[in-house]
């Protein structure tokens, strides 16, 4: 597929998306702020899993850590939405600088157990410094600090354009990126590493920056969640935010930009019809994870690759 | 002559009665068909499944109770449950969907607080009443809106406070203090210090437990020896490790009085192997488990409605202990609410700040088949109810009433006033 079409495409589905918050009712379309923003936060975990091969069990304290950056402050010192989304994507990205510079020195199964050690340590520090982060119980993001530009982030429209404004930045980043040098890099990471320490590149410094701007991503998404939806809590830290970017991933293809966003709104929506029709709803979207990885273990995405479109990025 | 360009009066009259009656019949019709919607926000799943399984049979229970008495305002009542797994993050999509999605005039019924703070920001913007069933002190605090209320149960802050005066006259003055180190236990450790110090006692040692342990012996060395009182509350599956181990602790020498709040033994039987240490110590009870020997005239009326035996299990199995301390909440939320509904007039969403409005304004509650646990007192400026509380103590393997509270003793200065802030 030609590059002018591949960004064409990409685009559509950002006017897609932009356009759906005016045919849905309003109930979906404050979902799908939700699920734009959890989508940030899994291509995010993409760019590290999908394309580089990295499978973290740490990603909810990149999240945590950009909710509670923008959170703190917003909430002991009265910062508005604008600098505290600069300092989430900060925090989630030197949160990840600091994890990756110890974990990276494993791979494979260490790598998630060092990862997964890491976010449980955050989990607990936000638990400890309870006076200032709320605990377990978390707190309510004060209204002044949902404030951007002079719009209230409360509002419907605004949180909208918001989620929506920094999912597309996300989505083109990681289509340019993916698509550069470096992304084939990534993807060589993955593929086979010591062929890639033979050609030169550096496996720990490629994986290290990979793994900043995943959580950069991470950040980003956790500071919006605060900053949308005002709320910040711990449970954000807890490990099932580990593993709900990974299963969006895996669920819309692993390794393309587009499918986190399609594996984020899919589960997000089954889990919404099966809790509408059992109370067993944990057990429907389980049930519905397995069959996709016995039928479709490379995702919709990555079957639509393999089957139909051989260029899909 | 008549046709149909020059009807005859009589048929003009009998064409405008009929027009009339037609006018009225569909409002009526609408009105008795139109039930009020009540979202109702459940841990059905996850770490609040135990009190999510009793707070849907006793507000079924209450509902029933009000469907049959006529509804609110003439209107049927209708509950839809929702369950939002113990998460705040899906508590708000629940609070979301309750409203926008399934019409809901209010959503109540949330317990815990980690829940109650991730979702009451959705129903501040959804600008929707949400009555929390929590205990938190989240509301009385000022941490959350002015469409946040907590009208069927007392807080922990208050709850706390009104333990100290007895435990001071009756346990000791020297206490020390296991909590669980997080928020729940944070409540604890900074209202209960504060409480026993006002009745001249001191904490000899606050000893925080990490939420991740499972053995707690290591702990028991930094008790004081000039400990009297040992006041703990541990909750969650821990509870019984930590109890067996305290019991060999101290073995068959002496020990100090011990002093828990319920919340450690909720759905679980008080005769359960292996909390035999606990014999002869107290608890804090807001509604007693085991119904006691002068309990008010509305106490068996309510067991019975909600499928509740005289030892607090469930009458269907007697192995299904309730949580007898909290599920009332929902009962007296929303016969709160009846009186709230009624009393702005409600018809519909529109009338939603005019039912916080009328909500504010009530103040005495009186006991009655509404308010099974007891009179009750609201502050319409911090949204949040208080009365009185109970200690008990186990004996033979039962909690037995031995104590009731004054509804002063949990009392405390307003920390906000939520009446000046802006819908």
């Amino acid at each position: 597929m030609s590059g002018a079409k591949v960004w064409a495409l990409h685009l559509a589905v950002l006017v897609a998306l932009f356009a759906a918050q005016y045919l849905l009712p309003p109930y979906h379309a404050t979902n799908l702020a939700r699920v734009l923003v959890l989508a940030l936060f899994a291509m995010g975990y993409n760019l590290a899993f999908g394309y580089t091969g990295l499978l973290s069990l740490g990603h909810a304290l990149f999240f945590a850590g950009g909710m509670f950056a923008a959170g703190l402050p917003a909430y002991h010192f009265g910062f508005s939405a604008g600098p505290a989304l600069i300092l989430s994507l900060l925090g989630g990205g030197v949160l990840a600088g600091a994890v990756g510079l110890f974990a990276l020195r494993t791979a494979g199964v260490s790598f998630m157990i060092v990862t997964l050690m890491f976010a449980q340590a955050g989990y607990l520090t936000l638990i400890y410094f309870n006076a200032w982060t709320g605990g377990d119980q978390g707190f309510a993001v004060p209204a002044s600090g949902r404030s951007l530009f002079g719009f209230a982030l409360s509002s419907d429209g605004p949180r909208f354009a918001v989620a929506w404004g920094l999912f597309a930045l996300g989505f083109l980043v990681c289509l340019a990126l993916v698509r550069s040098r470096f992304g084939r890099v990534m993807v060589a990471m993955r593929e086979n590493e010591e062929r890639s320490r033979l050609l030169g590149y550096n496996p720990f410094v490629v994986k290290l920056i990979v793994l900043v701007i995943s959580g950069l991503y991470a950040g980003l998404a956790g500071g919006a969640w605060a900053l949308l939806f005002g709320y910040a809590g711990a449970s954000f830290a807890t490990i099932q935010y580990s593993i709900l970017p990974m299963l969006y991933v895996l669920l819309g293809g692993a390794g393309t930009v587009a499918g986190p966003v399609l594996g984020a709104a899919l589960m997000f929506w089954l889990i919404e019809l099966a809790s509408g029709l059992t109370s067993a709803w944990l057990f429907l979207v389980g049930a519905a994870l397995v069959v996709l990885v016995l039928f479709a273990p490379k995702g919709i995405l990555g079957w639509v690759r393999e089957k139909v479109w051989r260029g899909l990025p | 002559m008549t046709n149909l360009l020059m009807p005859s009066r009589r048929a003009l009259l009998k064409g405008a009665g009929a027009g009339v009656l037609a006018g009225m019949l569909p409002a009526t019709v609408g009105a008795q068909a139109a039930p009020i919607k009540v979202g109702f926000q459940l841990h059905r799943t996850g770490i609040g499944a135990s009190y999510g399984r009793w707070y849907e049979r006793t507000v079924t229970a209450a509902l029933k109770k009000i469907n049959a008495e006529g509804g609110i305002a003439g209107r049927p009542v209708e509950i839809l449950f929702e369950d939002d797994a113990t998460d705040p993050k899906r508590g708000a999509e629940v609070v979301d969907k309750l409203t926008q999605s399934d019409g809901c005039d209010v959503v109540m019924g949330t317990l815990f607080s980690h829940v109650v703070m991730g979702s009451a920001p959705r129903a501040g913007e959804l600008k929707v009443p949400y009555l929390v069933c929590s205990e938190g002190y989240h509301v009385a605090s000022g941490a959350l809106n002015r469409w946040t209320l907590q009208p069927g149960i007392t807080d922990v802050r208050s709850q706390i406070s009104s333990m100290a005066p007895w435990v001071a006259a009756n346990l000791g003055k020297k206490v020390t203090m296991f909590y669980p180190d997080y928020a729940f236990g944070y409540d604890h450790r900074d209202h209960f210090s504060k409480a026993i110090a006002a009745q001249g006692g001191e904490m000899v040692a606050m000893i925080a437990i990490p939420p991740t342990e499972t053995s707690f012996t290591r702990y028991f060395a930094q008790i004081p020896a000039d400990t009297e009182v040992l006041y703990h509350v541990m909750v969650g599956p821990a509870v019984l490790t930590f109890v067996k181990e305290l019991g060999e602790f101290y073995g068959t020498g002496p020990k100090p009085q011990l002093f828990g709040f319920v919340d450690s033994l909720e759905a679980v039987d008080t005769a359960t192997p292996g909390l035999e240490f606990l014999e002869g110590s107290h608890f804090w009870e807001a509604h007693p488990r085991v119904k006691p020997a002068d309990a008010g005239e509305f106490e068996a009326g309510y067991r019975e409605a909600v499928g509740v035996d005289d030892n607090g299990t469930s009458v269907s199995d007697a192995k299904d202990v309730a949580t007898y301390s909290h599920m009332f909440s929902t009962w007296e939320t929303l016969h709160f609410l009846k009186q709230a509904m009624e009393a702005a007039g409600y018809t519909g969403p529109a009338d939603r700040q005019k039912l916080v409005e009328a909500m504010e304004a009530i103040t005495d509650l009186p006991y009655g088949p509404e308010r099974p646990q007891g009179a009750k007192v609201f502050n319409g400026k911090t949204h949040q109810v208080f009365g009185v509380q109970h200690i008990s103590q186990i004996q033979s393997g039962k909690l037995v009433q031995v104590h009731t509270t004054s509804m002063e003793d949990g009392m405390y200065e307003d920390a906000v006033d939520y009446t000046t802030m802006a819908f």
